[in-house]
C-alpha cells in the first residue's frame, strides 16, 4: 500500500482513538518525547506497560479469589494501574480504575468483581488498538514515510 | 518564613557553586543531575526521558531505600567521597511502598548534608493538605501526574535560579510562591488557566525553554481531564 494512504489510515485511527476516549493527550505526550535517539520510545513505553498490566491484572484477579479478600491490597494494585495508565494516555483503563478504588474503600467484593471485569475489558481495547496502530506504524516506515504524530495532531 | 529560606537558598545555588564542588570528571558543568524516584516501571522509564531530553543527566532508582544508598545518606557518617554523585534536584513519587516520598522528603532535608538539594514531589492525586504538608516540609514544587515535558522544564528554573517561570495557576499555593522575592520572571502571568489537554504541544524532538504557553494549572487542577 501506498505510503500516504498508509500515512492517513494511521492519522484516521489515531484520530478515532482520540474521539472515542481510549487514549487522551499524554499519549501525544509521549511522542514528543521520541526522536532519531530514541525512536522506538513509545512502542517501549506502550510495551512497559502492557507488562505492567498485566501483571497488575493477575494479582487482582488473584487478590479477589481469596477466601479473605485484602481490600488494601487491592487498592494498592488498582491504584498502581491507575498510574501507569494514566501516565501513557490509556484513558479509559484509567478511568474503569476510579470506581474499583470506590469499591475497595467500601469493601465491597461484588462491585470489586465488577470492576475488574471492566478493567480487563477496557485494558484488551486498547491493547489491540494500540498494536494495530504500531502494526500500521511499522508498515509507514517500511515503506519510507514517518509517523511524526505530535505534528499530526497539532 | 521557611519557605524563603529554601528559595533564598536555591537563588545561591547558582552555577558556580556547583562547580566548585563537582568532582565528578564527567560531569558537564552545564548539565544538571537528577535523581528520580518511583516505584512504577512505568513512570520510571517517562521521567527518564523527559528528563534526558531535556538535557539533564538522570539516575532513576525504584525506591526511597535505593535514593538514600544512592546518595549515600543510609551510612551519613561515612558519607565522604559521595560529591562525585553530585545531585542537583530530586524529583520524587508521593506513594510508594515501603518508604513514600514524603518519608524520603524529610529524610533528606533531615540531613546537613542533602538538605540544600531541591527536592519535588509527583503524584497522581491532587490533594491540597498532601499538597501543603510536601511544601511545609521543604519540597520545591509538586508535580500532578501525569508528568509533562512542560513541567519538567520548569523545574531547571528552579535549579538554576534563573528568571523562575512563576507558577501562575497555583492560586491555592499562596504561601510558597507569593511570598518569594524572586525577580520577576519576564513571563509570569497572575490569571490561572483552565486546564487543556491538547492546546500546550510543542514542536517534536526539540526541547523547548519553557515560556508562557507552559500550562502551569497543572499542578492544581480540581478537575481531573477525565
Amino acid at each position: 500500500m501506498e505510503v500516504n494512504q498508509l500515512q492517513r489510515t494511521f492519522l484516521e485511527y489515531t484520530a478515532a482513538l482520540f474521539r472515542e476516549g481510549f487514549l487522551d493527550s499524554q499519549f501525544t505526550q509521549l511522542y514528543q518525547l521520541q526522536d532519531e535517539s530514541n525512536p522506538k520510545f513509545v512502542v517501549e513505553v506502550v510495551s512497559l506497560f502492557f507488562d505492567d498490566s498485566e501483571r497488575l491484572i493477575n494479582d487482582l484477579t488473584r487478590a479477589l479469589d481469596e477466601p479473605i479478600v485484602d481490600f488494601k491490597k487491592i487498592d494498592a494494585h488498582v491504584h498502581q494501574l491507575k498510574g501507569s495508565s494514566s501516565s501513557i494516555g490509556a484513558h479509559r483503563v484509567k478511568n474503569s480504575c476510579l470506581p474499583f478504588r470506590d469499591f475497595c474503600e467500601a469493601q465491597n467484593t461484588d462491585g470489586c468483581l465488577r470492576c475488574l471485569q471492566q478493567v480487563k475489558q477496557e485494558y484488551l481495547l486498547i491493547k489491540n488498538k494500540l498494536e494495530d496502530l504500531f502494526q500500521l506504524e511499522k508498515q509507514i516506515v517500511a515503506a519510507g514515510g514517518s509517523t511524526n504524530l505530535v505534528e499530526w495532531m497539532l | 518564613m521557611a519557605k524563603n529560606v529554601v528559595f533564598s537558598r536555591l537563588r545561591r545555588l547558582g552555577k558556580n557553586e556547583r562547580f566548585d564542588d563537582d568532582l565528578s570528571s564527567s560531569c558537564d558543568s552545564d548539565e544538571v543531575h537528577v535523581l528520580a524516584v518511583d516505584d512504577s516501571f512505568v513512570d520510571r522509564k517517562v521521567i527518564e526521558r523527559l528528563l534526558k531530553i531535556t538535557s539533564c543527566k538522570v539516575t532513576v532508582v525504584d525506591s526511597g531505600m535505593r535514593a538514600l544508598q544512592f546518595l549515600g545518606l543510609d551510612e551519613e557518617q561515612s558519607s565522604v567521597g559521595f560529591d562525585g554523585l553530585k545531585v542537583d534536584l530530586i524529583i520524587t513519587d508521593y506513594c510508594m511502598p515501603g518508604m513514600t516520598g514524603y518519608e524520603l522528603l524529610k529524610k533528606l532535608k533531615g540531613s546537613s548534608t542533602f538538605r540544600e538539594i531541591p527536592v519535588v514531589i509527583m503524584s497522581s492525586e491532587n490533594i491540597l493538605t498532601r499538597i501543603d504538608r510536601c511544601l511545609e516540609e521543604g519540597a520545591e514544587d509538586f508535580i500532578v501526574k501525569p508528568v509533562k515535558l512542560s513541567d519538567v522544564e520548569r523545574l531547571k528554573n528552579y535549579m538554576f535560579g534563573e528568571g523562575r517561570t512563576k507558577s501562575q495557576g497555583r492560586g491555592s499555593n499562596k504561601r510558597k510562591l507569593q511570598e518569594t522575592s524572586s525577580s520577576p520572571s519576564p513571563t509570569s502571568s497572575t490569571s490561572p488557566e483552565p486546564s487543556s489537554d491538547l492546546s500546550s504541544i510543542s514542536s517534536p524532538s526539540t526541547p523547548r525553554s519553557p515560556t508562557s504557553l507552559d500550562s502551569p494549572s497543572k499542578r492544581y487542577k480540581t478537575s481531573h481531564h477525565d
